[in-house]
This record gives C-alpha cells, sequence and structure tokens, in this order.
C-alpha cells in the first residue's frame, strides 16, 4: 500500500512541478485593473445620460407646452364652439366628435380583436391558417397609419360612401388598432391556467361553454386593458383623419354618426399649421394637447390599476 | 338517495336533449371575425395596387423616376425623387438621433441600473413612446425650429433637420425597449462566467452580451427605420411640402407621407391622375415598409433560434 | 398478465385491446381490464408508466391533446365510449374526475359545486342550494364552509380545496369518479380525510383511482392494477396483489426494487 503511495505522490508531485513550470509568470497588473474599472465607471455615466436625455427632453417638451396653454386652457375654452376668431375658439365640437369616434372604435375593435384572439387561441388547430392570420396581424400592426387612411378613403369614403363621417373615420381607426386589441387578448387568453380548462371539460362542458364561463372571466383584465390601449392610440391618431379628408373647422356640432365631425388631434394639426400667421394658434394648439394628454393620462392610469389590481397570478 | 337519483335524471335529461347548435356556430362565427384581419390587408392591398395602377397606366416610368414633382401644375409632373429624398434624409436624420441614444440607453438599463433606477426610467420611457406624433410634430415646429434657427441663421422655418431629430427622439424608446428585450435574454449564465473571471460590467456589455444579442439589436434598428419612414405628422408640420429635389437638410423637403396628406387635404378630386398618384406613392410605402418588417423579422427569427 | 374476473358483480369498465400513441410513441400497449361496480380500483407503477394516460383516457380526456391516437375498445356500461355516436360531454357527466393538483375556479365556493348542474341545464336556485349542500356533505366539507359558501374558493386550504372539487364532481351525480393522484399535493392530514372519503363513497360510486403511493393503495383500494412501459402487468384483488403477486415485476415494485 505504501508502496503505492509513494509512487502517486511522486507522480502528483512531478505533475506540480510541470504545471508550474509550464505556466507564465501571471502577476495580477493592478494598474491595469484601476484602468479598466475607471473606463468602466466613466462608460457608465455616459450611458446613464442617454437615459438622461430622453427623459430630459419630455421633461421640456411637457414644460413649454404646459407654459403655452397658460392663460388660455380654461373652462371656457372647453365647453366653447371651434371658431376662426383664436379669442372666441373653443374645442367643445372636436371633443364630442372624438368622444362619439371613440364610440364607434371601441365596441367594434373590441369585438373584432376578442373574437380573433379567441378563435386563434381556443380553436384554431395548429397549422397553416392559424399561422396566416397572425402573421397578418402582425404585419398589420406596422402598416403606417397613412395607409390605413388611404384604405378608409377607397373604401370607407368613397365605396361605401360614407364621406368623412363619423362612422368612416370610426371604421378605419378600428382597423388601424385591432392589432392591439388582438395581441393584449390574446396575451389575456394564454395566461389562463390549463387545470382551469380542464377542470371545466372534466365536467362535461363544451368548448363555448367553457370560453364564457371559465377563460374569458379570469382574461377579461387583460382584455380590459388591450380595450384601453387601443383606445389611447386611436385618440391621438391623426393622419387617417386627415386622408379621409376630416375637415378642420366645423361650426355644428355633430350628432349622429353619419355627420361630419372633427377630433382633437384635427384641431392640433390645423393650428399648429397656421401658427406663422396667427401666433395665438400656437397657445390654441398648446391647450388643446394638455387636453389630449390628460386624457391619454387618466386612460392609461386606469389601464395600469386595472392590471394591478385585478390581474390573477396563479 | 331519492333527490339524488331525480337530479341525476335531470342532469342526464337536459344533457341528451341539448343541441350543440352554439357549439358549432361559435367557432364560425370567430373565424370570420378573425378573417377581418385577413380581409383589411387584402383591401389595402387591392386599393393601392388598382389606384396605383390608373396611375402608372397614364404616367410614364420615365416621368416617375424624374426629379420634378408639380402634381398641380397647369403642365404636371409626377416625378417621385423628391419625396424619396425627403424621406430617406428625414429617417437618415432620426436614426442618428435614436440609434445612439436608444442603444446607450439600452445598455444603460439592462447591464448597469439597479432595479430601482430601472423601475422608475422605464416607464418614463413608455411615456416618450405613448405622445401621439402630432405632439411631437406641434414640439418640432414651435419650439425645437426656433432653437435650431438660433444656431444655423440659414435654418428655413420647414427644413427637414428639425423633424429628422424630433422623429428621432420619438423613436428612441423602441429601440432602447427591443435592444434592451434582445440584451435581457442573453442567458445570464454567459453575463455571469464573463464577470466571475474578473471583467468589469463594461467588458462583458461588449464582449459578451452585445454580440450574443446582436441580431435582435439589428432587429430593433431595421423596426426603426421602417417607423421613421411611416412617420406622418411630424414631418408634414414641421418639414413642409417643398417640392424640390434637394438633400438640404435645412430647406423644405416632402416625404411621401406628407405628400399623401397634403394632396388629401386639399382638393384631390376623385378621378384625376393626382388623386391616383396618392395610391403610387401609398404602394411604394407599403411596399417599403413591408419589406423592412419581413428583414426585420428575418434577422430576429435567427436570434430567437440561436439559444 | 394475470386478470381474475369477479363474477356477479356488474362490470362498469370493460376495455378491450386498447393501444395509445402520442404520435409515434406508444404510450398504452393491449390494455385489457374490467372495472368493477362500487369497488375502489387502483392503478399502481413507477413514473412513465401509463397509468395516468390510461385513467384520462376513461373519460376521453386525454383527446384534449391532439396528437393522440386508440385503437382497441373501451366498453362503459356495453357502449364503446369511442364510438362516434356518443357525445364525450355526455360521458363525462356519468364519469367525473379529480386532478392531482386541486383545480376550483376561481369563483365563489357555491359557484364552484354548483357549476356542473347550472352548464347542465338545471337553473332553479332552491335545487342548486340543495345540490350544493348534498354534495358538500358527500365530500366531508359542508360542516366547514356552509357558512361561506360565497367566499372564494381560493380562500380554502389544499386539503379542502381538492375536497370541493370532489364535491363539485359529485354535484353531477355520476356513476364513475376517477382519481388522477388526488392526494400527492397535500399534506397527510388532508391525504387522510380525503382517503376516509373515498372510502364513504365507494358505497355509492365507481372509484378508479391513481396513485404513486403504494401505501395509500394498499389501505383503501379493493382491486389495484400494475402498470409498467405502457403494460399491464398484473390485475387483481388488493389483498392478492400485495401479499401475493404473481408477477416477479410486481413483486419487484412493490418491495421497492426500482419505481
Amino acid at each position: 500500500m505504501s508502496q503505492e503511495t509513494n509512487y502517486i505522490r511522486k507522480d502528483s508531485r512531478m505533475m506540480m512541478k510541470d504545471i508550474n513550470q509550464k505556466l507564465p509568470d501571471f502577476k495580477v497588473n493592478s494598474a491595469r485593473i484601476a484602468r479598466r474599472v475607471k473606463l468602466n465607471n466613466f462608460l457608465r455615466h455616459i450611458f446613464s445620460l442617454s437615459t438622461l436625455f430622453a427623459i430630459m427632453v419630455l421633461a421640456i417638451l411637457l414644460y413649454r407646452i404646459g407654459a403655452d396653454s397658460i392663460g388660455w386652457l380654461n373652462t371656457g375654452f372647453l365647453t366653447r364652439n371651434l371658431s376662426i376668431f383664436p379669442e372666441k375658439a373653443g374645442i367643445y365640437g372636436a371633443i364630442i366628435g372624438s368622444v362619439l369616434l371613440m364610440l364607434i372604435v371601441i365596441p367594434i375593435t373590441t369585438v373584432l380583436g376578442v373574437s380573433t384572439a379567441i378563435y386563434l387561441e381556443e380553436y384554431a388547430t395548429k397549422g397553416k391558417i392559424q399561422d396566416f392570420i397572425k402573421i397578418n396581424i402582425s404585419n398589420l400592426a406596422s402598416v403606417p397609419s397613412v395607409i390605413f387612411g388611404l384604405l378608409g378613403l377607397a373604401v370607407f369614403g368613397r365605396m361605401l360612401n360614407l364621406g368623412s363621417s363619423i362612422l368612416a373615420g370610426g371604421l378605419t381607426m378600428s382597423l388601424l388598432v385591432l392589432p392591439i386589441v388582438v395581441v393584449a387578448s390574446q396575451e389575456a387568453i394564454r395566461a389562463v391556467p390549463g387545470f382551469l380548462r380542464e377542470a371545466s371539460y372534466a365536467m362535461g362542458a363544451d368548448r363555448w361553454t367553457t370560453v364564457r364561463k371559465i377563460v374569458l372571466p379570469v382574461a377579461l383584465p387583460g382584455i380590459l386593458t388591450g380595450s384601453i390601449l387601443a383606445m389611447s392610440r386611436a385618440i391621438g391618431e391623426t393622419a387617417p383623419l386627415v386622408v379621409l379628408g376630416i375637415p378642420t373647422l366645423i361650426l355644428k356640432i355633430p350628432s349622429s354618426i353619419m355627420d361630419d365631425f372633427t377630433a382633437l388631434p384635427i384641431q392640433i394639426y390645423y393650428w399648429t399649421l397656421d401658427t406663422v400667421l396667427t401666433p395665438e394658434y400656437a397657445n390654441l394648439a398648446a391647450a388643446t394637447i394638455v387636453v389630449l394628454l390628460a386624457v391619454l393620462f387618466i386612460l392609461n392610469s386606469v389601464a395600469i390599476i386595472i392590471r394591478n389590481k385585478f390581474q390573477k397570478r396563479f | 338517495m331519492d333527490g339524488r337519483t331525480k337530479i341525476r335524471q335531470m342532469i342526464q335529461e337536459n344533457i341528451a336533449n341539448k343541441k350543440n347548435t352554439t357549439d358549432k356556430i361559435m367557432p364560425r362565427f370567430f373565424f370570420l371575425m378573425a378573417f377581418v384581419s385577413v380581409a383589411t390587408t387584402f383591401g389595402i392591398i387591392a386599393t393601392l395596387v388598382t389606384d396605383a395602377y390608373k396611375f402608372f397606366s397614364v404616367v410614364p416610368l420615365s416621368e416617375v423616376f424624374s426629379t420634378r414633382l408639380a402634381p398641380l401644375n397647369a403642365n404636371p409632373s409626377f416625378g417621385i425623387l423628391p419625396l424619396i429624398t425627403g424621406t430617406v434624409m428625414t429617417t437618415l436624420i432620426a436614426m442618428m438621433v435614436a440609434v445612439p441614444v436608444g442603444l446607450t440607453a439600452a445598455i444603460f438599463l439592462s447591464q448597469f441600473a439597479s432595479d430601482k433606477m430601472r423601475k422608475i426610467l422605464k416607464p418614463i420611457m413608455e411615456v416618450l413612446a405613448g405622445i401621439p406624433t402630432i405632439v411631437y410634430g406641434f414640439f418640432a415646429y414651435s419650439f425645437v425650429t426656433p432653437m435650431l434657427m438660433r444656431i444655423i441663421p440659414s435654418l428655413g422655418a420647414k427644413n427637414a433637420l428639425s423633424p429628422g431629430i424630433v422623429m428621432g427622439i420619438m423613436i428612441i424608446p423602441l429601440v432602447a425597449s427591443l435592444s434592451e428585450d434582445a440584451m435581457n435574454s442573453v442567458p445570464e449564465i454567459m453575463r455571469e462566467g464573463a464577470l466571475g473571471l474578473g471583467s468589469t460590467k463594461l467588458e462583458v456589455t461588449f464582449k459578451v452580451v452585445i454580440p450574443a444579442a446582436i441580431s435582435g439589436i439589428m432587429a430593433s434598428i431595421v423596426l426603426a427605420v421602417s417607423r421613421a419612414i411611416g412617420e406622418t405628422m411630424i414631418v408634414t408640420i414641421a418639414s413642409g411640402s417643398s417640392k424640390a429635389f434637394t438633400l438640404d437638410i435645412t430647406q423644405s423637403m416632402q416625404t411621401m407621407t406628407a405628400y399623401i396628406v397634403e394632396f388629401t387635404s386639399g382638393d384631390a378630386a376623385s378621378g384625376t391622375t393626382g388623386y391616383y398618384s396618392l395610391y403610387a406613392v401609398g404602394l411604394l410605402l407599403f411596399v417599403f415598409t413591408m419589406g423592412i418588417n419581413l428583414i426585420a423579422q428575418h434577422i430576429s427569427k435567427k436570434y430567437r433560434e440561436e439559444y | 398478465m394475470t386478470n381474475a374476473i369477479s363474477n356477479n358483480d356488474d362490470i362498469v369498465y370493460d376495455v378491450r385491446n386498447l393501444n395509445l400513441w402520442y404520435g409515434d410513441d406508444q404510450a398504452l400497449k393491449n390494455i385489457n381490464l374490467e372495472i368493477e361496480k362500487n369497488k375502489v380500483t387502483a392503478i399502481i407503477g413507477p413514473s412513465g408508466c401509463g397509468k395516468s394516460t390510461f385513467i384520462k383516457t376513461m373519460n376521453r380526456m386525454i383527446e384534449n391533446i391532439p396528437i393522440v391516437r386508440t385503437t382497441g375498445e373501451i366498453l362503459y356500461h356495453g357502449q364503446n365510449i369511442f364510438d362516434k355516436s356518443v357525445r364525450v360531454e355526455e360521458l363525462r357527466t356519468k364519469v367525473g374526475m379529480v386532478f392531482q393538483k386541486p383545480n376550483p375556479f376561481p369563483k365563489s365556493i357555491f359557484e364552484n359545486v354548483v357549476y356542473g348542474p347550472r352548464i347542465h341545464g338545471i337553473k332553479d336556485k332552491a335545487l342548486l342550494m340543495e345540490i350544493a349542500e348534498t354534495s358538500l356533505k358527500s365530500a366531508a366539507l359542508w360542516d366547514e364552509v356552509k357558512d361561506r359558501l360565497s367566499d372564494n374558493a381560493y380562500g380554502l386550504s389544499g386539503g379542502q380545496q381538492q375536497r370541493l372539487c370532489i364535491a363539485r364532481c359529485l354535484a353531477v351525480q355520476p356513476d364513475v369518479i376517477l382519481m388522477d393522484e388526488p392526494t400527492s399535493a397535500l399534506d397527510p392530514i388532508a391525504t387522510f380525510k380525503i382517503e376516509e372519503l373515498i372510502d364513504s363513497l365507494k358505497r355509492d360510486y365507481t372509484i378508479s383511482i391513481v396513485t404513486h403511493s403504494m401505501q395509500q393503495a394498499a389501505r383503501i383500494s379493493d382491486k389495484t392494477a400494475f402498470f409498467l412501459m405502457g403494460e399491464l402487468i398484473e390485475f387483481d384483488r388488493t389483498s392478492v396483489v400485495f401479499a401475493n403477486p404473481a408477477d416477479k415485476r410486481t413483486e419487484d415494485y412493490i418491495t421497492g426494487r426500482f419505481g
């Protein structure tokens, strides 16, 4: 036994000698390390500046718009009707127009979007049709909004002869924001755990009953969030409305979906274009922007509250 | 015992009599709804192609590729090159702002920032992304342009530089969040391996994380280009409608998107060549953005496969 | 493979030459057995032997996986459940299932129990209340929840949730109750309560239980089936299988030599 150990010890001693011989003299160069760490910290600060730059721009933007709107944003502004004369102008008509527009967009896009999501997640068999629809949705999401305007103009405006009515605008916008609802609803439905569906099927429920009674109620907060996000997008979109021919100045408050209308973003556009000739228009535009941003802020806060409060974690 | 069998009977009767109508109708209904998205795509392509065709059958290609764009002139010309240079220049400027800032912000957020910092900074970035483009348009025209005019005296009131910069700012969150996602998907093990050997975070970022996430980062840049090309309101307001063929970014230029908007808000009488030119430009725009998005998808597919 | 057929007892399930594939992998090989009425039949075997697959085939839940393919017959009271004329929803009202991890719906305790009756057309509130009370009593849960029926089911402990799932299953008055490792996610006390429950339920129901615990099988079952790698190795009275197994593989598993 001891002879063996002697051999082993000898071998390992020999190996150790070899190893020590083969490794070059490696002394840790602390000066070099200090340099590397300094570079790290320096660039770290540079990188953080980028993030700060973005935040700073946001702050400047909000400040400038807020400053321009002071004095012009008051209850009179919100309740007066549109007018060429800046002192007399208010955005009441535009607010009504935007509200009516949303009243069309939300139901249409929610029904279409949730149905598409239900189809993709609950009914479609894995295969070409499902992939095809999914690709379509993601393609639609990246089409520029102007092109939706062209589509709306040709199909809703001219072919269906809806002109520049609220209905035409609403239908166009619904298609534009459809992918948002589909993706959010898909995620919400997918997040419903499989074991809940299993329990329902095991009791003899058919697919639609399971979707209706188990899946959709659990997915509801996510679906709502998606609708709110879609609404946020639709409220601020300008290009499709301009292409559709939505006027920038109307004197009559719209009362039906076939009426002509104007919307908040169009007002901002109109006033911004003419600020050189009528400087007060800049203030009107800024005031309208404040209203628009306030609405968006409220919408997104509601979405966040819904997400945090009602989203069940399994 | 008796109550039980009564219930059992009731249930069995109900289920025996149940007609499976809703279970058969609902899938068809949902499929139809889902098909609307497909119909929309076809609608877009059909609309663009049919009306663009009417344009191209009247206007010779030699004119289309010329540099003279004067749609409302008594002797109209529909050269599309001014619009293309307008789009390209504004997009380039936007990329020069969005890519460096977006990437470095992404590096900071994903590799250096603490969780607390991230919790505050990310939502702020998302706010930037959620601001409607018309607001950015106002900002460009009424704040950025005057400010730039003080630095560059020869800057026109309508120019390509100001909207280019503001577009870039608008796109920063897109580049930042997509690149950050790409960098975050690099397995933690790879980072830890390098850190364990004594690398600084900087070295890990540039030698391990970025090379691993490079396709995702490239995909984000490509998507940002697509976004910039399709952007309308900022350039319409701040870059104006000059149809001169020029590369001078201190002067007004019109992009493809602005052309479409300008024409439809004026008098675009249906049936005129001018009206059809909108759809021709629209078709071009659609083809560009679709093509770029396909490239982005292809790139990001490559990156997904590697893990 | 031994298969002792009892005389004089009603046969609820008659499985004949059942084969099942997940795509190209065969998970069940030529299974033949009979489930007797009002008895507890345990299905044991090492991980991956096919016992879960088998029990999920009995109420055709396995079909939710698209690549599954079967041959052979499963006769439920004489009728092949794979027949085109059989509506799977109807089968599942007669054959209920309790899962490994308790899975109550995110609804109130009451709504959970009456889910089955409701979706099968019972609307009368008084009747639903009666059903709820009876089912919860049969599941030995009534006393613990009778004052808080409108509370959310997720507030219950794991063992209570599982008993709620059993009550939910009982509410449609099934004939057979299939249980897929119902106590493996529960603590010993909860497990004991459920085993007691199974013992009292077998008077009125036929119970088939998959279990990875041989001790549990020995405690509560009347007959035991031993599965190994997709095959039914042995199926006999529990007392026989555990004391005097006919097949050496059964003996090896029981004595802990593998699995």
